[in-house]
């Protein structure tokens, strides 16, 4: 990391940290939703963005998180055990989904996970005995950090903060070691590295599968945060909502994911005046950025900055699809 | 006493042929190449080297016939794989990572045969490489790009890029595909050079396809020229020189 990149990283903790004091109750907890959802769409955003495979079940492993959770802390066991047996649990999950589906390149990936979010829905719903059903889950504690409650909303965004600082640290760790390297070299030219000795399909099943994980944090740490969890919170559409932060934040940038969270999470809000338009508004201006920047709104930034100040540029005489 | 025991080839192919098609691309094709042999592959556009490459190194299924690896078979052995047996290569085309810096291309192309893959991920960043690809940069002259995005480089420094990516492994067999093409004349007098001493010092065998006559004639130690997917002479330089069927297929147009 380069001074400058430090400097921005305190600068944004710092704006983190300050942002929620003196805000209501209802923003505290939005802002606390958008730490959650970030977390998931940065493990997304490693299996999309890095390693190139789409999942269509980023929601059903933060549903296995969040029930996990739910049902150890129900049971007595502290929340960060149960965490981590959440975080296991989506990891294996995500080796044994990933393992034969990618052995049959590509889209297969999207139809598997896309099943498997499915099938945990009906299973979440139909499993009444474990998992309450319908009804889901309520009354999981928060939990207590050294001794401090997180009762209250501030405290909790606080604690939710630490669990997204630790998140974006092991993320960060994992992009700049050689695995980093080999998820760009994967998604750059997939035939060049294999020759190069890199086993494609191993690391790409260990993208989703730490992808995966991530999610499973984010659902562990969603169950102390509503409090209530059912299967609907877990559904397709929310792997589909995920998918869309990553893409709109802008996929293989680091911070892409957390724009994106934000502005999928925020702009239903800021549209809201608009009532019944807001739908339509909403799908024109992302098919609107899509057209404009595939790179989503990072890539756009990118694009604009290149523009004013041109540094390299891609040869686009030796541009070409890649062949034998 | 017993004789010694030739070893055994380094690169084994057996009647290999692959067809595209009603084209036959390789045409039962066999031939040894013996451990620090530098072996150049000559033939007209479309006499099937890049197929043959390709069949060889895993990239493509071959129709028939087999190919052995310092001994052992390579069928059905994926090129990852193949690259960890000590086996480098380069494309036709170029193939660099365009949007990665020179310095993380070369690490990169090195950094799967170090250590384990956890070793990878908790270890250093580099996996201990900076050094050493470094020196590979700076020996193809590249040096003052070390921290430029490949992508960026011209033509001819990418093609350069490639090559020292098929060295960064300290592999024991090199197949080059044209690397001198668009390469300029100091350079592959270089490039000659760095291929002559890496095979005088590591023995490291070469097999090369080009087009460049003058950089085969004096780089290779044998030759063999492919017309149509066949092999139709095989030899030592000055030999394919004289070939009368080798100029009436290639070299005299
Ligand atoms: N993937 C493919 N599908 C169909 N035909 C192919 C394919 N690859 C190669 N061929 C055909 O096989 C023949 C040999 O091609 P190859 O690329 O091996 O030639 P080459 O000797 O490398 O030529 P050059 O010197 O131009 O690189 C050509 O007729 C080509 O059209
Ligand atoms: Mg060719």
């Amino acid at each position: 990391m380069t001074r400058l990149q430090m400097l921005f990283c305190a600068l944004g903790l710092a704006g983190l940290i300050a942002a929620p004091l003196g805000q209501g109750n209802y923003i505290v907890y939005t802002m606390t939703s958008w730490l959650v959802f970030s977390i998931s769409a940065m493990g997304l955003n490693l299996t999309l963005g890095y390693a190139g495979q789409v999942s269509l079940a980023q929601a059903g492993f933060m549903g296995v998180g969040a029930y996990v959770t739910a049902l150890m802390t129900l049971a007595g066991v502290p929340w960060i055990a149960a965490a981590f047996v959440s975080i296991s649990t989506s990891f294996v999950l995500g080796l044994l989904l990933g393992y034969p589906a990618l052995r049959v390149q590509h889209h297969f990936l999207a139809f598997v996970t896309l099943a498997f979010n499915t099938l945990l829905f009906l299973v979440l719903r139909n499993e009444e005995e474990i998992t309450g059903g319908s009804f889901g889950l309520v009354g999981m504690p928060r939990p207590n950090v050294l001794g401090l409650a997180t009762d209250s909303n501030l405290s909790f965004y606080y604690f939710a903060l630490v669990c997204f600082v630790v998140a974006a640290g092991v993320m960060w760790w994992i992009l700049r070691s050689p695995w980093g390297r080999a998820f760009k070299a994967l998604r750059e030219n997939p035939i060049r590295a294999e020759s190069l000795g890199l086993k494609i399909r191993r690391q790409t099943l260990l993208a989703f599968a730490i992808g995966s994980a991530f999610g499973g944090f984010a659902g562990a740490l969603q169950t102390p945060q509503v409090q209530f969890i059912e299967p609907h919170s877990f559904a397709l559409i929310h792997s589909l909502k995920l998918l869309l932060m990553v893409v709109v934040g802008g996929s293989g940038f680091f911070f892409g994911p957390m724009l994106g969270a934000a502005v999928v999470i925020l702009l239903p809000e800021v549209l809201r005046f608009t009532e019944g338009y807001y739908l339509i508004i909403y799908a024109t201006l992302v098919i609107l950025l899509m057209v404009y920047s595939p790179g989503g709104l990072i890539g756009a930034g990118h694009k604009i900055r290149d523009r004013l100040m041109p540094r390299t540029e891609a040869r686009r005489d030796m541009e070409k699809g890649f062949q034998l | 006493m017993t004789a010694p025991i030739p070893s055994a080839p380094v690169l084994s192919v057996r009647a290999m042929s692959k067809q595209f098609g009603g084209i036959r691309a390789v045409n039962n094709v066999s031939f040894d190449v013996h451990k620090g042999e530098i072996l150049g592959l000559i033939g007209p556009n479309g006499s099937g080297k890049s197929t043959l490459f390709n069949c060889i190194l895993g990239q493509l299924r071959p129709t028939s016939g087999h190919c052995e690896i310092a001994g052992r078979s390579t069928d059905g052995v994926r090129p990852a794989d193949l690259s960890l047996m000590g086996v480098g290569r380069t494309f036709q085309q170029l193939s660099v990572f365009p949007r990665m810096t020179v310095l993380d291309n070369v690490i990169l192309a090195g950094q799967e045969h170090e250590g384990t893959i956890l070793t990878r991920l908790f270890g250093r960043p580099d996996a201990g490489l900076t050094d050493k690809a470094k020196q590979l940069i700076e020996f193809f002259r590249l040096t003052p790009y070390l921290q430029t995005e490949a992508g960026a480089l011209s033509y001819g420094q990418q093609k350069l890029v490639d090559a020292a990516m098929a060295f960064m492994a300290g592999p024991q067999i090199v197949l080059l595909d044209e690397p001198a093409g668009g390469v300029n004349l100091t350079m592959l007098a270089h490039l000659k050079e760095r291929l002559v001493t890496y095979n005088r010092e590591h023995g490291t065998t070469f097999v090369v396809i080009e087009h460049n006559m003058e950089f085969v004639m004096s780089l290779c130690t044998r030759i063999i020229v492919l017309a149509q997917g066949e092999i139709i002479a095989e030899g030592r330089p000055e030999d394919i020189r004289a070939n009368p069927l080798v100029i009436d297929a290639y070299l005299g147009g």
